[in-house]
């Protein structure tokens, strides 16, 4: 059981959160948005072994912050909330 | 020395104490360079290896794995070999599959104990029901054996599941596929070692890629820490880490890398007879020919690399089994662990040349690619030999993020989207 | 007889109270305190079960949880098949029957298996059996392999408890590394919890010498119990620390022995300090699986806890002077000892007789130990042989905890190495050998946590020694030495596994088996791989060790399932109104998650007659029916129009206040997610409505999107689902029904068209009324505070009366949408359907600004001219609905292909026959078309047509 730190409620159990993908993937809008970079958008990841950078959202207070974590070691770098705060 | 396997030489071996059994593989130093280089040494790659010879007559052929052979998802997964899919694409490569599995132990000559007691995936309210007719007419349509069972003809396969009516997740029926089963995963990648390492293919062991030889825009070959080995046709399944490597020849994949656990219970005399799998707790559960129960559920839902079991995930999934087969609530944990599985958006796999031209991928089989490593190497072989698609692993290529013409299972068969 | 019970002694047995229990059908008597093991032993039951391979017959190696043979299946109300003997309390009346043997362990049929053992060695299995097929073998070894019986007869005694449980320190082990970790700690004011798999703590100090701070072990153990039971720190006995998860929570697994089910814990802990102790080796010699073979610190154990004294004529055999204190003992308890030391300078002994420089070749017997063979040919008399081949840290848990491992060869032994954060490893786990080392070891575990103010324990006794000389199994080695007994691998075993290539020791361990008993090797992974490095000419760290999992011994599946069972597993979600609705005979199914009615009445072979009554009365004057699963999530904010204009394929933003629009929400990929209709309450504030099952998804889609791309300023997102209870009245008699209650607002076409809102009021409460219809028929759907939606039910059904109301469930309400060709999201459409498959072209051709989805409409997939689109499907008069999941189907070259399913499928009451709705290729273009239908093999002929069957112009919604 990993303990995520949510910048709003602290530390909490892994089970209260849920993964929303690589941070920083933004989205291109637009109907006429080359293909492949929707593609890109919408399905290719990092998926980086080792420091990740991710959007998490904690299930409890509803909040999606950004966490940077270690994908081997599993553990947790910084929390931060995505109006800047920090926790952890 | 002992080459063959059967009945009457291990009865002469025993006569001499076992003495002349030849190495399974051999496990030579690299040579310098190639016809083609597997990257993995697990189930996918040894059979593309073995393919490539066996088809293709190429056996100047090395297969890299970083640890020992069969040691990735090959070993760790729970063993089930089932083709009951639903889009005619996915049919024809896991019934590719699931055809030279039934040939396979005498075309390796070696027995990977196939084990075709049947499957059946329960559907726990009318709706599912539905859904399942839907499946086993798409199945039967597609050329795949298939039945829509009813709860009787559950019970008569899986007598020890729930059935009492205030069972949270009563069967209304079930999809049932006779030909599915399991195999022993060992053997699988043993077996295909020997038989690759019989026709002239180069096993390295130890042997971890730490960069590609890229010259021209193609690849070239591949930097290990057993020395540079060039080849002009690379071909990639090592699954788990497939974003790893695509990284280092520079391109990204649709591909999230997860924990998927699994675990076995003490052994026991049979109880179980065939593969259930219940939607309701995603849970599927078989057992083993050793006795142990071997049980499977959904993935750690957190992004990783750490091939380590973990607590929440693993209370879910033995409570549904619990409640599926309330009489397991006698037996004990043996063991857990964890692989790291490929999850695609539509969870097919993707098959085909990579970005990096000359180097070619076979990743993405999410939670099952054990069930498709005769295919896969099949198909793998091919492409690595002719540097084309054939008709099966045609629609599996990475182009199909951009074309959106997804192959989505999930979706096809009215899973929760 | 050649074991038997001391007349006095044994600190574990209550003498006052004899037990009796049986075994194999033999009566055993003991004593409370015995385990089953003990008792056996006590009875001079030597033979306790069979191999798994070769049926051999074992007996009992250790006295704890590291026992590979005695195994056997507790029957009754606490049924637990492949119980661990060593470790199993015995209680009176018990039934215990051997493991893997039939019917008896001394007598088991099987056992000429062992006679065929040269043409079965390891993975034999994967060289034969392929002519003509696995198939014709399988079955008969299927049904040689498992161990103990499931109890198909076993009905589950209640759930086990699970704890969360958080402190500074988590002492592991309360043998002498232990208590002295958390008597230092509770000095440093940190608060303790003390676990020990033992019901008595103590460790090894419970049955080897010592003595601390000038007292007795004894009384020392009792005194830091008690101290630490005063300070008020959790000590917890029979309980195993199974394993070291992320963030180093500990998973524990407390036993009860009262029949309660175990309870596991969840601990949480600022350090870990492991004082898990070391596990005694086995020997290599032929024959060293015979019964009357044991750990030598095991008949130690077994002599000073339950007074049973191992055998009369007794061999000890060592490598280590652990052994010694045994031999003494055992000669002390009356045995003839000869001690046998495979090192020529080992330490003196006085009341055994001492070989030196020798090891043992073989034991001789056949279903016990008659003697051994010493390696220079001299034989000796024994009805036992005790065994040392030196101490296996148990590291285990730092394993799991990815510690990495240190190889000791003063120690023969992996030791733990680099420090893991969070965790010491402290006493024999460490290496440690005598009781000063062992307590320096518990002082540093917890130096770095604060200032202790009490003293560290001193050793005031005789110190033991930690001399050894390894003795691995060789190659080339004669006879049959076994190294892993559950699983009969042998040194042969080994060496074939080498021969064949199988040398890493993970293929090593999957070939042989090595290690992957119910012992998870805890005897024999170590000298396992010790041989494979000598005959690979490796060292042993060169070949390493297999990856530590979890559990450290077997759990009950029940510990981790907890609570967790039926509805607690997964819960339903409920109507307010259930029990009105049950009162009323509904009969609830469960539909998406929420148990709802299905119909009202007629249960089993009369509920199709009933649905299509409720269905058929629906159409004829005015059906009430509970929508309260409606979704109902409002959306509110100065950038709210904007807001939903980007979640819908629709423009939603045009809509008037007081309005409502139906809609799609699109997924990213293109595909309909879902489906419902928009109200506009104001210029700032909309309720999104919907379907019942995609409530917590579309709420977490609309925070997800509201925070990454509006800004939490700009809109809020409310999910009112749960507090307010939707009835909707529908039907040509609806408004008449409802202007018998006053809501205080106009119900008519010019007050409140259709797709229009109002509020209104009902009983002092605001009720919220939309003119929506999912019937085809005049609607209304009325939405009320939950809590009070019981009178406003009540008085409906009570005005209905006059109207010839009906009550109607869920099924036909999809009835009734399926004549209007009116969808349900994931029933009627896949995970691949686009908007314009559902015939809603209009937002992708027209559309000018962004909205979730856009761009994947315009892929080449989204444009393929042969999409499976959404049609009505007729059939012949006569002929019975089409079955829902049935295929349209095309041939073409002999070939079958899909074109298409049927999506609903049902009998029309209003138009007297068979409707449906499919998904069907190219179907928006094939009105009229015949088509053949497949289901489960037999074919049909079915007529495409457009989804509406009933009332197409839309008449009946303002009738």
């Amino acid at each position: 059981m990993q303990l995520f730190p949510c910048p709003f409620c602290g530390p909490r159990d892994e089970t209260e959160f849920h993964y929303g993908g690589d941070a920083g993937n933004v989205r291109p809008d637009g109907a006429d948005v080359p293909i492949e970079r929707w593609a890109d958008y919408l399905y290719l990841r990092g998926n980086p072994k080792g420091t990740a950078r991710e959007i998490w959202v904690h299930m409890s207070c509803g909040e999606f912050f950004v966490m940077e974590r270690d994908t081997v070691k599993h553990e947790v770098l910084s929390s931060t909330a995505l109006g800047g705060e920090h926790a952890a | 020395m002992t080459r063959r396997y059967s009945a009457l030489s291990l009865f002469k071996e025993g006569l001499a104490g076992q003495t002349g059994w030849k190495q399974a593989w051999r496990s030579p130093e690299p040579k310098p360079s190639y016809d083609a280089i597997v990257i993995g040494g697990g189930g996918h790659g040894l059979a593309t290896a073995y393919y490539l010879a066996k088809n293709h007559g190429i056996a100047r052929v090395a297969v890299l794995e970083k640890g020992w052979i069969g040691g990735g998802n090959t070993g760790r997964n729970t063993t089930v070999v089932r083709s009951n899919y639903y889009y005619p694409e996915s049919v024809e490569l896991y019934g590719l599959a699931h055809r030279l599995y039934e040939g396979l132990s005498k075309d390796l000559n070696y027995n990977v104990m196939l084990s075709q007691r049947g499957m059946v995936n329960l559907c726990h309210s009318t709706a599912e029901m539905e859904v399942g007719a839907r499946t086993v007419n798409a199945m039967q349509i597609n050329g795949i054996d298939a039945e829509l069972f009813s709860p009787e003809d559950v019970r008569r396969v899986a007598p020890i599941y729930n059935f009492s009516p205030d069972a949270r997740f009563p069967v209304f029926g079930g999809i049932w596929q006779g030909r599915a089963g399991t195999a022993r995963h060992d053997a699988v990648a043993w077996g295909y070692a020997r038989a690759a390492s019989r026709l002239g293919v180069d096993i390295i062991q130890n042997c971890e890629i730490t960069d590609f030889v890229i010259e021209g825009g193609r690849c070239r070959g591949v930097q290990t820490t057993r020395g540079a080995i060039r080849a002009d046709r690379i071909g990639m399944a090592v699954a788990g880490h497939s974003s790893v490597l695509a990284a280092k020849a520079g391109f990204r994949l649709p591909i999230n890398s997860y924990a998927l656990q699994a675990c076995v219970s003490e052994p026991v005399k049979p109880i179980l007879d065939t593969v259930v799998l219940s939607p309701g707790t995603g849970v599927y559960v078989s057992q083993s020919d050793k006795g142990e129960i071997v049980i499977g559920g959904g993935l750690d839902r957190i992004p990783s690399y750490a091939q380590r079991g973990n607590l929440p995930t693993l209370e879910t999934v033995i409570a549904g089994l619990l409640e599926m087969f309330p009489i397991f609530g006698q037996l004990k944990l043996m063991r857990q662990w964890a692989g790291i599985v490929d999850v695609v958006p539509d969870s097919s796999p993707i098959i085909g040349e990579s970005p990096l031209p000359n180097l070619f991928l076979n990743c993405g089989w999410g939670t099952g690619g054990f069930k498709a490593i005769p295919a896969g190497g099949t198909l793998l072989a091919n492409l690595l030999a002719t540097g084309r698609h054939n008709d099966i692993s045609r629609p599996f290529d990475l182009d199909r993020f951009a074309s959106g013409r997804l192959i989505d299972e999930a979706a096809g068969s009215g899973i929760a989207h | 007889m050649t074991a038997s019970r001391l007349t006095t002694g044994g600190s574990a047995i209550d003498r006052s109270r004899p037990i009796r229990f049986s075994f194999d059908g033999t009566n055993v008597e003991g004593f409370a305190g015995d385990t089953i093991a003990s008792a056996l032993m006590a009875n001079d039951i030597a033979v306790v079960g069979r191999s798994f391979k070769y049926h051999r017959p074992r007996g009992i190696w250790g006295a704890g949880v590291e026992e590979p043979n005695a195994l056997v299946d507790v029957g009754g109300p606490r049924a637990t098949p492949n119980t661990r003997a060593t470790t199993e309390p015995a209680r009176d009346g018990l039934v215990a029957k051997s493991v893997n043997a039939t019917p008896s362990a001394l007598a088991d049929r099987n056992a000429f298996l062992d006679r065929f053992s040269r043409f079965i060695p390891a993975a034999f299995y994967y060289k034969t059996f392929m002519w003509p097929d696995w198939h014709m073998f399988e079955p008969r070894i299927r049904a040689m392999a498992g161990l103990g019986e499931v109890d198909k007869g076993w009905t589950s005694p209640g759930s086990a408890d699970q704890i969360n449980h958080h402190c500074d320190v988590l002492v592991v082990g309360a043998g002498p590394a232990g208590l002295a970790a958390a008597k230092l700690a509770a000095g440093a004011s940190l608060s303790i919890t003390l676990v020990d798999d033992q019901q008595k703590p103590g460790g090894s100090l419970g049955h080897r010498a010592g003595e601390i701070d000038g007292k007795p072990a004894a009384i020392w153990i009792d005194e830091t119990i008690a101290e630490l039971a005063a300070g008020g720190h959790l000590i917890l006995p029979s309980t195993t620390a199974f394993g070291i998860y992320d963030h180093n929570l500990v998973g524990l697994n407390q036993r009860h022995f009262d029949g309660r089910r175990d309870t596991l814990w969840r601990v949480r802990p600022r350090q870990i300090v492991l004082a898990t102790g070391a596990i005694e080796r086995p020997l290599p010699f032929a024959n060293n699986d015979l019964p009357c073979i044991l750990s030598a610190d095991a008949a130690l154990a077994y002599l000073r806890r339950h007074a049973v004294l191992v055998g009369r004529r007794i061999v000890v055999a060592t490598n280590n002077d652990s052994a010694y204190e045994v031999a003494e003992a055992v000669a002390e308890a009356g045995a003839d000892v000869t001690l046998v030391d495979i090192r020529r300078d080992g330490m003196p002994a006085t009341k055994a007789r001492l070989v030196k420089g020798r090891a043992l070749a073989a034991a001789n017997g056949k279903l016990r130990v008659e003697g051994v063979t010493l390696d220079d040919g001299a034989r000796l008399d024994a009805d036992c042989v005790l065994v040392s081949g030196g101490w296996t840290p148990t590291i285990h848990l730092f394993g799991q905890a990815k510690g990495k491992l240190a190889w000791s060869e003063a120690r023969a032994a992996f030791l733990p190495g680099d420090p893991v954060d969070g965790i010491a490893v402290a006493g024999a786990a460490a290496g440690a050998v005598s009781l000063s080392e062992v307590f320096a070891g518990s002082q540093n575990a917890v130096a770095s946590l604060g200032q202790a103010k009490v003293v560290t324990p001193r050793s005031t006794g005789v110190e033991a020694t930690g001399g050894i000389v390894a003795a691995w199994p060789a190659p080339g080695s004669k006879g049959r030495i076994w190294i892993d007994y559950q699983n009969d691998v042998t040194v042969k075993d080994v060496e074939l596994a080498a021969r064949e290539n199988f040398v890493s020791v993970e293929h090593l361990k999957r070939y042989t088996t090595l290690g992957m008993a119910t012992d998870q090797g805890k005897t024999s992974n170590l000298p396992g791989l010790a041989l494979m490095a000598g005959i690979t000419g490796r060292t042993v760290p060169e070949v390493g060790t297999t990856t530590y999992r979890p559990p450290f011994t077997p759990v009950p599946l029940a510990s981790f399932a907890g609570a967790r069972a039926g509805e607690l597993m997964a819960p339903v979600r409920r109507l307010p109104l259930e029990n009105i609705h049950r009162a009323d005979g509904a009969v609830f199914q469960e539909y998406g998650g929420w148990l709802r009615p299905a119909h009202y009445g007629g249960r089993d072979a009369d509920a199709d007659r009933t649905i299509q009554d409720e269905a058929r009365r629906a159409r004829q004057s005015v059906a009430l029916f509970d929508g309260s699963t409606l979704g109902k999530i409002e959306v509110i904010g100065p950038r709210a129009a904007e807001f939903v204009d980007f979640l819908y394929y629709n423009t939603m933003s045009t809509l008037k206040p007081g309005h409502c629009r139906y809609g799609f929400m699109l997924s990213e990929n293109g595909v309909v997610f879902d489906d419902g209709v928009l109200v506009r309450l104001d210029e700032h504030r909309f309720v999104v409505s919907c379907s019942s099952s995609h409530v917590t998804a579309v709420h977490a889609r609309l925070e997800e999107w509201r925070q990454d791309r509006f800004g939490r300023g700009a809109v809020y997102i409310h999910n009112a689902t749960a507090e307010m209870a939707t009835l909707t009245v529908s039907g040509p008699n609806a408004r008449k029904l409802l202007e018998t209650l006053d809501f205080g607002l106009s119900l008519d076409d010019a007050g409140l068209p259709h797709m229009a809102t109002g509020h209104g009021n009902y009983g002092g409460d605001e009720v919220r009324i939309a003119r929506v219809s999912f019937t085809g028929d005049r609607s209304y759907e009325i939405s009320i505070r939950a809590d009070r939606a019981e009178p406003l039910w009540a008085h409906l059904r009570q005005a209905g009366q006059a109207f010839d109301a009906v009550v109607i469930g869920l099924e036909a309400l999809m009835i009734l949408r399926a004549e209007k060709g009116f969808i349900v999201i994931g029933k009627d459409t896949d995970g691949t359907t686009l908007p314009h498959d559902l015939g809603v072209e209009g937002p992708r051709a027209k559309r000018r600004t962004e909205f979730v989805g856009r761009r994947s409409l315009f892929t080449e997939e989204a444009s393929r001219d042969n999409r499976l689109q959404l049609v009505g499907l007729t059939v012949p008069q006569g002929d019975a609905p089409l079955p829902t999941g049935a295929h349209g189907i095309k041939r073409s070259g002999g070939r079958l292909r899909s074109q298409g399913f049927v999506t609903s499928s049902y009998q029309s009451p209003a138009l007297g026959r068979p409707i449906a709705l499919g998904l069907i290729e190219r179907g928006a273009a094939r009105h009229g078309e015949a088509i053949e239908i497949q289901h489960l093999g037999k074919v049909s002929t079915a007529t495409i047509a457009a989804p509406c069957a009933f009332d197409p112009a839309g008449d009946r919604l303002h009738a």
